[in-house]
């Protein structure tokens, strides 16, 4: 099975191949490295930028204004917070000009902790980025999800943010892609470069197909009746593992995977909602003024008489940082246990 | 010394910069009367501007120019043939404003059809972005330009624009125009920047560079007309610093009212313009009255216009899908 990294670079490959994606950049993204995390190893439109997110984004929003599909990468979301008026005037343009100025850009960055990345490698972008009205966000967290979700974004007329949990970058999935080869060695002699004596490497790309995940729709990994469950990207595996052990017990946890930050599907929250009666929103982004919070308060405001218990949401602790020693990753991120503890707390309360 | 421009495009390049003036001055007058909200504009660079917008070759797609200009643009827009009334009901935040339907200020234009890219208050941001549509142009006709002030360079954006328009593997059709008004808001460059041009900054990069008396008509004139065609011949950027005046201060924040201090570039045409016999004192005060007749004129068709009434939800995300999550 294709792990994420190759997922996101097979979707790019598509996209070059059969929706004209005419260029993709970023800081060592193009020859000979492609990608700190080989996301973009081999292919044909991608190349390299000076050390500059400022000057990546603001070429994206240009390329764009001339309807040039493109694809920006800023390495770590660590590094993008130089550029947020940029990301602000890009999710402007289209409200701006009435309509008449639209940018089909991605821009793909990896968030989050997970990797002993210490303080400049472990930021969580995902609150941040449902706050620049005009994007639109989405985080996966399986590589056939980052597949569809990058090739639905390189479709999509408006600015896509395409947040990449880096902690899952070489997790492998549990469902191909649609035209990988049935062997994990062959994809990964067509497609990953070699080590040494790389210069003259060409990928052999699979015929892949097209595979869309609708942005703005989630998706009920587990169906369940006694508690919803509501994360997306890494910590959703975290929620997945809590679910799996509890159903030993006979606890039955609807769980969903938000794949799209905004816009949201609060439809299918809102009927499992109605249907457990008690929710928990997990996430690993600062928990004040979090993401999760809006889901929160909306749950509250519109499904208030539904619920047997207050909306909880677990994120990552309002510190500066995630620190390097384990120590302190474990206790600032949402790990098994206190989502296991949370979970099961809330499945004491009674109406 | 006598022109070396025809009389014809002297007299359209005088009727345009008597344009931008006078329009501007009754913009200032609307904000003072409460009839607009806020106003920056372009009185001191007339004689840059309007040369600016009549050599851009103007249309849409990438054979033609791309402009990503500053908010002190009126010369070059009304150059490029743009309308007035339309700059009045920006102005007035009417819902006909063509621009923004009453969304930003004055002279923050947007115009897909001359390939205007949407004007920012955000200083500087259009020089990376420039570099997006100049990288598209590589293979074209076309170039892109962007304009800023002298406050500006010290931003990182502007350092950007000139080492990826001077990458050795892929240089950029892109000419950097920086308007040296010598003044950011209150704060003097001089008192702030210890280099004796800002071109002298290019240079480092190898990129061809320009300076000009931004107040004087001809050498604005066949200077932008030189480093356009260098730019769009060679497929390299180029660096002009023009050095403009500033006759009505910032904008409105700092009470936009008339220096004196300043060289005024309309008044030193017309002046000039009058000794070499092209117009006379008395054609020249006919063209500002006319001028400001229509003007009049327009600002009251514009204040009986509608104000805005569309939902503030509307083309958040492109073909009006629904971006209020109230409704998700």
């Amino acid at each position: 099975m294709a792990n994420m990294a190759q997922a996101i670079r097979m979707a790019l490959h598509h996209g070059e191949k059969h929706q004209n994606l005419q260029n993709i950049f970023g800081e060592d993204v193009g020859p000979p490295l492609g990608g700190v995390f080989t996301v973009t190893q081999g292919l044909k439109t991608a190349w390299n930028t000076p050390l500059d997110e400022r000057g990546i984004i603001g070429t994206a929003i240009g390329l764009s204004l001339t309807g040039s599909r493109c694809v920006a990468e800023v390495q770590f979301s660590d590094y993008i917070f130089n550029s947020i008026d940029l990301i602000k005037q890009a999710g402007m343009m289209c409200w701006l000009s009435q309509g008449r100025y639209t940018l089909p850009m991605v821009l793909m960055t990896p968030v989050g902790g997970g990797v002993h990345g210490s303080i400049y490698h472990s930021h969580s972008f995902d609150s941040w980025a449902t706050r620049f009205p005009g994007w639109k966000v989405v985080m996966p967290s399986t590589p056939l999800k980052a597949y569809g979700l990058m090739i639905s974004a390189i479709s999509d007329p408006n600015p896509v943010l395409y947040l990449i949990p880096k902690a899952l970058l070489r997790q492998k999935g549990e469902e191909k892609i649609p035209g990988e080869p049935q062997d994990e060695g062959e994809l990964k002699s067509m497609i990953d470069a070699p080590l040494q004596n790389r210069e003259n490497w060409k990928p052999k790309w699979p015929d892949l197909q097209e595979y869309k995940i609708e942005i703005g729709k989630a998706q009920v990994v587990e169906a369940g009746s006694d508690l919803t469950l509501v994360s997306y990207g890494r910590t959703l595996h975290l929620c997945r593992e809590v679910t799996k052990k509890l159903k030993k017990e006979n606890i039955s946890i609807e769980l969903i995977d938000m794949l799209s930050l905004y816009p949201y599907d609060w439809a299918l929250i809102k009927k499992s909602i109605q249907k457990t009666k008690k929710i928990v929103f997990v996430n690993e982004d600062t928990e004040v003024t979090n993401f999760g919070e809006h889901l929160a308060y909306r749950t509250s405001k519109e499904c208030f008489y539904d619920l047997f218990a207050p909306p909880k949401v677990i994120a990552g602790k309002n510190i500066p940082g995630v620190g390097l020693h384990p120590h302190f990753e474990e206790n600032t991120l949402p790990s098994f246990k206190r989502i296991e503890e949370e979970v099961r707390q809330l499945l004491q309360a009674q109406p | 010394m006598g022109f070396r421009l025809s009389k014809t495009i002297l007299k359209e390049i005088h009727y345009q910069m008597a344009s931008s003036r006078l329009l501007d001055e009754r913009l200032i007058q609307i904000f003072k009367k409460r009839g607009g909200y806020f106003w920056v504009g372009a009185p001191g660079e007339e004689a840059f501007g309007v040369p600016l917008g009549k050599l851009v070759k103007k249309g849409q797609g990438l054979e033609y120019d791309w402009l990503h200009l500053h908010y002190r643009c009126t010369g070059t827009l009304l150059a490029m043939g743009l309308k007035t009334k339309d700059a009045l009901r920006q102005m007035m935040s009417r819902k006909t404003d063509p621009f923004t339907g009453g969304r930003n200020f004055i002279h923050h234009y947007v115009i897909p059809e001359w390939n205007i890219s949407p004007i920012s208050s955000v200083i500087e941001i259009q020089h990376n972005i420039a570099l997006g549509t100049a990288h598209a142009q590589k293979n074209t006709k076309g170039i892109s330009i962007v304009t800023g002030g002298d406050a500006g360079t010290a931003l990182a954006d502007f350092a950007t624009s000139l080492i990826w328009s001077s990458k050795p593997s892929k240089p950029l059709p892109l000419l950097i125009i920086v308007l040296n008004n010598k003044f950011g808001i209150s704060t003097s460059f001089d008192g702030q920047h210890s280099e004796k041009h800002i071109t002298d900054r290019g240079k480092a990069f190898g990129i061809k560079t320009y300076n000009v008396n931004g107040n004087d008509v001809e050498e604005s004139y066949y200077t932008l007309q030189e480093s356009i065609e260098y730019v769009r011949k060679n497929r390299k950027p180029a660096l002009l610093e023009a050095e403009v005046s500033r006759m009505y201060g910032h904008s409105s924040s700092s009470g936009a009212n008339y220096d004196e201090s300043q060289v005024c570039p309309l008044k030193t045409f017309e002046q000039q313009l009058i000794k070499e016999k092209i117009l006379t004192q008395k054609e020249i005060e006919k063209i500002h009255q006319d001028i400001f007749e229509q003007l009049k004129k327009e600002e009251l068709e514009v204040s009986g216009e509608s104000e805005p009434d569309e939902s503030i939800w509307s083309h958040i995300y492109a073909n009006n899908e629904e971006s209020n999550w109230r409704n998700f």
